[in-house]
């Protein structure tokens, strides 16, 4: 195993995120903080407790996996499409690694920097509302897979790509409606029942709940099926990704 | 005779649409040399370098480096392999040293800060280092595509049109580089349709034209089995027609009828010279002057790609 590509890949990728510290960092805790003041301090002031937990709180892990999410994806797919655009992409192909270390390389740089982002935002999360975590380990696990899954998936996209509108198209018009509608700013036992059961084909609902699971202790879906919606997610796209390096789609002519 | 470091079999890329790029090429490079691979725009240069280096899938043949099949056992074969672009495709915000190291890293080199320091100052980098690439210049961006493909220390390196559209004292420099990179032992595939360049460095030359190897040969004796050479002969005094008694070496006079021009082939056992001497001398014409003229390789070239387009 190449493991000097994987590393080598991971530096350049984190450089960059360094390069542009303000931009990488301030944009999302200052859009989260917005939130907070709005959904948590404004309107869910007048909201009562959702299953024994202040809005505020509610609304954290929620947040949290939406911010998540879109930099996992924005960071991963941004990585392998603008060696694609600038023409870079005839280094990493015609090197000695394999498509598990290019993969991993920038996988795993997107989703240390999503990760990071997603732990500033829990921090600054302390500043707005009371907040507790029952299950730390898992929070940090749920937080851990869904940067690597969703990072695996923003990659698929920064490959299908084929200019700057297909790269923002699918986080804009999927993911973003996704997250909004799967419980970030509620729960799902609050909607109508019809819509409760539509809700359960939004795989985001899982993660969500998972998540805000290990905050507080309750979920909107057994805890089992979060892992396993989790779990299935990440196989899916190791699979693709796969065949998308084996068939040279998109990337090798 | 060297061993050979690289070889290219009966290599075929057909694109989906049905275009036929690479047809059964096959070549076979030695150690230590440079080849220049010409061809006009559209030939299949560009095709069989990226084929060789995994940019594009083959659709039939084989190629291997240093005994290592490119499919099989890619790792140890693109090891091998230096891959400078036609295009300058570079980080426009990195530090030189930092894309540099990058390239080393990813074909799986420890870091060696001390020979990417003597890459740096062969191509006269040293002091850019910490520049970021956009501020440099054209010719300097094409030497950082060089210092990156062999900052893994490869074996092979190619050059795909190294010197397109870069100024004529930056092309002397590069020329410089490569026959530095030569003389390290580096063997050398260059594409060009600069046919002076393949003039001045190459020891072999292939022509392409396409997707076919029209021919592959020691620069010298191409130059010279191809080359006809040319005598012009000034008269002391214009003539109306060459006269009839020296129709047998076919002649041609120009429009001041002060010139005649005769072919002859460098490598026939007789060239004539000798007898038209003489024989313009029985024919009362007195020579003021003698010139004579080889064709050069752009001519060759030109000859070798319209007779592959008529076949």
């Amino acid at each position: 195993m190449n493991l000097t590509a994987i590393a080598a890949i991971y530096r350049f990728e984190m450089a960059r995120t360094f390069r542009t510290l303000a931009q990488s960092v301030i944009s999302p805790v200052l859009s989260t903080s917005l939130y907070f003041i709005v959904f948590g301090t404004a309107i869910g002031s007048r909201i009562d407790q959702v299953e024994g937990v202040s809005y505020g709180a509610f609304i954290v892990p929620g947040l949290i996996m939406l911010t998540v999410l879109t930099q996992s994806i924005s960071n991963a797919s941004f990585g392998i499409y603008f060696p694609k655009f600038i023409g870079t992409v005839y280094e990493l192909l015609s090197a000695p690694a394999s498509f598990f270390e290019i993969t991993a390389g920038y996988v795993l740089a997107a989703a240390t920097k999503a990760l990071a982002i997603g732990l500033i935002i829990l921090g600054t999360a302390f500043f707005f509302v009371d907040l507790q975590i029952q299950h730390p380990v898992w929070m940090v696990t749920f937080l851990v897979l869904t940067c690597l899954s969703f990072s695996l998936f923003g990659f698929i996209i920064g490959i299908w790509a084929q200019n700057f509108e297909q790269l923002q198209l699918v986080p804009l018009l999927a993911v973003t409606p996704l997250v909004f509608l799967g419980g970030a700013f509620y729960s799902i036992s609050m909607l109508p029942e019809g819509w409760q059961a539509v809700s359960l084909f939004n795989p985001v609902v899982y993660l969500v709940s998972g998540f805000r699971w290990s905050f507080f202790g309750m979920a909107d879906v057994a805890l089992g099926w979060s892992i396993l919606a989790i779990c299935g997610f990440l196989m899916a796209c190791v699979v693709t990704i796969g065949w998308i390096f084996r068939t040279g789609w998109r990337l090798r002519p | 005779m060297p061993h050979s470091i690289l070889t290219v079999d009966r290599l075929e890329k057909t694109y989906d649409g049905g275009f036929r790029a690479l047809d059964a090429v096959s070549l076979d490079i030695r150690a230590g040399e440079i080849l220049a691979l010409l061809g006009p725009n559209g030939a299949g240069k560009t095709t069989l370098i990226s084929a060789i280096c995994g940019l594009v899938q083959p659709t039939g043949g084989k190629v291997t480096v240093g005994g290592h099949d490119t499919v099989t056992a890619y790792r140890a074969a693109r090891a091998l392999i230096g891959l400078v672009p036609q295009e300058i495709n570079l980080e426009p915000f990195e530090k030189v040293i930092n894309t540099v190291r990058f390239s080393r890293g990813l074909f799986g080199k420890p870091r060696d800060d001390a020979f990417l320091e003597r890459i740096l100052r062969q191509l006269s980098l040293w002091d850019k280092r910490d520049q970021p690439i956009r501020s440099l210049s054209g010719g300097m961006k094409r030497r950082v595509l060089i210092a990156k493909a062999l900052s893994h220390e490869p074996r092979v390196l190619f050059l795909d049109e190294p010197t397109a559209g870069v100024d004529v004292e930056l092309r002397r420099d590069m020329w410089e580089v490569v026959r530095q990179l030569k003389e390290d032992g580096v063997t050398i595939i260059l594409t060009t349709h600069y046919i002076e360049e393949a003039e001045a460095m190459a020891d072999r030359i292939a022509v392409i034209n396409g997707g076919r190897i029209l021919l592959i040969e020691e620069k010298e004796a191409l130059m010279r089995r191809m080359g006809r050479k040319e005598m012009r002969i000034e008269l002391r005094e214009p003539i109306a027609r060459v006269p009839a008694a020296l129709e047998a070496f076919g002649l041609s006079l120009d429009e001041s009828g002060a010139w005649l021009t005769y072919g002859y082939d460098t490598q026939a056992d007789r060239t004539g010279i000798v007898r038209l001497l003489t024989a313009l001398q029985e024919a009362g014409l007195r020579v003021a002057d003698v010139e004579t003229k080889q064709s050069s390789l752009e001519e060759i070239f030109v000859g070798l790609v319209k007779e592959g387009a008529e076949e």
